[in-house]
């Protein structure tokens, strides 16, 4: 389902996504998509993002692979050793706990293990989020224990056109990425990328410029951040949104700037608050800027359980709107 | 030594074996001796016992061709063709090492001669050396990956994960399994469902065969045509190789668990002396041009060790290298 760009004004991640494996698999022969379900004989994934890929080139460059998640894996480290820019997709983040062997021993470990000789140029495509009662086992994001990991880049777009950028970059990246999808926002339009252009790892987005308090954000809860700063802007409060795109490694030197001016901080994440990345950004700013803040630094994540499945649970769980514009409150005094 | 009826190589590879078993044994006999001394410090999973398998198995391969091996794997690499003196040089943990002393010994590490990943985790060899064997056939090169491991790696998931996916897509790799009896401190009966490990390829569709790892004319046959087929895109093949380790699982090991008699008796069928008299009394080499093969390999070992503990131990500024591509961030704070 290659997307002719001129024709559409909206695009969503899907689409996004879509378009920037085919721009690189049609770059470079090297790149080779492993997955469940991902040929189009099984509809091109699960919720179709690789939807025309194997059609246009090839069962070989695109495997459609037992439900055996190490295997997967396993093989994507191969073939990057060698040469090779798999993209592997383990379906839903939950699963790549069955593969945490191969990704945090040996995919994460490769190069420095090997002394610099072998490297591991995959990305590994997974989807997560809550939203859709899933429950406990199918929408949790575990960005924590990758970002914890040495070696492993994590990747988290919150809109089509930063998905697009920042899928061709982690391709082309000569290190292991987790690129994190959010489930629930798949179908949400946003602006068409610019064709080729591609977003550099390690690098924040100022995505919202204000003066008043920062909110540092990733993923879906960027929206939540950008809903919440429309709202405090009509009573005169200006925050500032720094889109992290990538988790680890983390652009402190655009957080600690914004902070610095702003001198207010909240952090807001889907994943579980305790032990999250909240938790070292804040850190982080603590460490830097203790003397300048106005406030506490504050963190925003969803409540130390598992996913829940009734959706006033749910709807509880994560990171609400009220949770959200009750900390940038408590920084305002 | 078996005297079958099945043709015997030729005699350049007949010697060529018992040129590579020699090095392991030798090798590991050196290495004892300097951990024993204090020289090295480093945990050490001796081979020793196990040397016809990758002697006989290497024989068939090139540097091109692909191995992935395990914690006890050091009898891979040196039958592969790893230089000796990089291999001591890394397990001193020296800057002139395979890994420049950051991987150990339980991640030698050397694509020169094909050894592309060493793994301390029991059963990962396999579903990696799919990768290896995925990226030839997709590139249409004629190279063979062998994937080593030991009994106990049949029974955790990435064996069965990786020997499904290998034959559902025909890959050109060897799974050699290197049954020594005993997985860690436990004997295979204890832990292991299946008569014999080579049984478990029939439920993935791919030939199995079980052989005496510690006959080189049978192990080099098995090797050498599941090897062929492979190569030839005929697909997976896993071979149950019949060994015995001689010094327990980690240097240190007192085999308190060993039924009594069980080593002894194996050691006293140690299979390097045995090639070497099959080897003089069926005419294949002289007394002579062995003991030069075993003194080449005794100046060698004395080279490595001095180059391994005159070398530096790594910059500290390793450390913080290789953690990502150079030029990437490589840490996360200051």
């Amino acid at each position: 389902m290659s997307v002719p760009q001129a024709r559409i004004a909206q695009m969503n991640s899907i689409q996004a996504i879509n378009l920037a494996l085919d721009e690189a698999m049609g770059l470079d022969s090297n790149v080779i998509l492993l997955g469940e379900d991902i040929a189009d004989e099984e509809e091109g994934g699960v919720v179709g993002v690789t939807r025309g890929l194997s059609t246009k080139y090839g069962k070989s460059r695109v495997r459609t692979t037992p439900i055996s998640e190490q295997a997967i894996i396993g093989a994507a480290i191969g073939a990057a050793i060698v040469g090779m820019r798999p993209v592997a997709e383990i379906m839903l983040m939950n699963f790549t706990a069955v593969a945490m062997d191969m990704i945090v021993n040996h995919a994460a470990k490769l190069r420095f293990m090997s002394g610099g000789q072998t490297h591991v140029p995959l990305t590994i495509r997974t989807m997560t989020g809550a939203g859709f009662g899933t429950g406990g086992q199918h929408a949790d994001y575990l960005e924590a224990w990758f970002a914890h990991t040495a070696g492993i880049k994590v990747v988290a777009p919150s809109s089509p056109a930063d998905a697009y950028g920042l899928m061709l970059s982690c391709v082309f990246d000569d290190d292991p990425c987790l690129f994190i999808e959010n489930m629930p926002t798949y179908w949400k339009p946003g602006t068409p990328p610019e064709p080729g252009r591609r977003i550099p790892l390690g690098k924040a987005n100022i995505a919202r410029a204000g003066k008043d308090v920062t909110l540092v954000s990733y993923s879906r809860t960027v929206g939540d951040c950008m809903m919440t700063a429309d709202k405090l802007s009509k009573e005169g409060i200006d925050c500032e949104v720094v889109d992290l795109r990538t988790v680890a490694p983390w652009d402190a030197e655009s957080v600690l700037k914004s902070v610095a001016r702003t001198r207010r901080a909240v952090i807001v994440h889907e994943a579980v608050k305790p032990f999250g990345v909240g938790a070292e950004i804040a850190s982080r700013i603590n460490e830097e800027l203790f003397g300048q803040l106005a406030a506490p630094v504050r963190r925003v994540g969803a409540h130390h359980t598992p996913v829940p499945f009734a959706k006033k649970l749910e709807t509880e769980f994560v990171p609400t709107l009220a949770r959200i514009e009750s900390a940038v409150r408590a920084t305002l005094g | 030594m078996s005297n079958s009826t099945r043709s015997v190589p030729a005699r350049s590879t007949l010697i060529e074996m018992y040129r590579r078993m020699a090095l392991i044994k030798l090798n590991d006999e050196r290495f004892r001796a300097v951990i024993k001394a204090g020289k090295i410090v480093a945990p050490y999973y001796s081979p020793r016992g196990q040397e016809v398998i990758p002697a006989a198995v290497s024989v068939s391969l090139s540097d091109t061709d692909y191995i992935c091996t395990i914690y006890r794997g050091i009898h891979d690499m040196l039958a592969k063709g790893l230089p000796v003196k990089l291999l001591w040089a890394e397990i001193a943990g020296r800057a002139t090492g395979t890994c420049k002393g950051k991987g150990g010994p339980m991640h030698v590490t050397h694509p020169a001669t094909g050894i592309m990943v060493t793994t301390g985790v029991v059963g990962s060899s396999l579903p990696i050396a799919n990768g290896l064997a995925l990226a030839t056939q997709i590139r249409g090169e004629k190279r063979v990956t062998i994937a080593y491991f030991g009994d106990g790696a049949s029974n955790i998931g990435a064996f069965h994960e990786a020997l499904n996916m290998a034959s559902i897509w025909k890959l050109p790799v060897v799974f050699v399994c290197q049954n020594n009896r005993y997985g860690e401190h436990t004997r295979y009966e204890v832990t292991t469902s299946a008569r014999q490990i080579a049984d478990r390829a029939a439920g993935y569709g791919m030939p199995g065969v079980r052989v005496d790892g510690n006959d080189p004319l049978a192990m080099h046959a098995a090797a050498k045509e599941a090897i062929d087929r492979a190569r030839d895109g005929g697909g997976p093949a896993l071979i149950e190789a019949m060994t015995f380790r001689f010094h327990g699982h980690v240097f240190g090991d007192m085999d308190g668990y060993m039924k009594k008699g069980e080593k002894e008796e194996a050691m006293a069928r140690d299979p390097v002396p045995a090639w070497r008299n099959w080897l003089l009394e069926n005419g294949h080499a002289s007394e002579g041009e062995l003991q030069q093969i075993e003194a080449s390999i005794q100046r060698e070992l004395d080279a490595a060790v001095e180059f391994a503990l005159a070398s530096p131990e790594p910059d500290l500024s390793e450390l913080m290298t290789d953690v990502f591509a150079p030029g990437a961030a490589q840490e996360q704070a200051a």
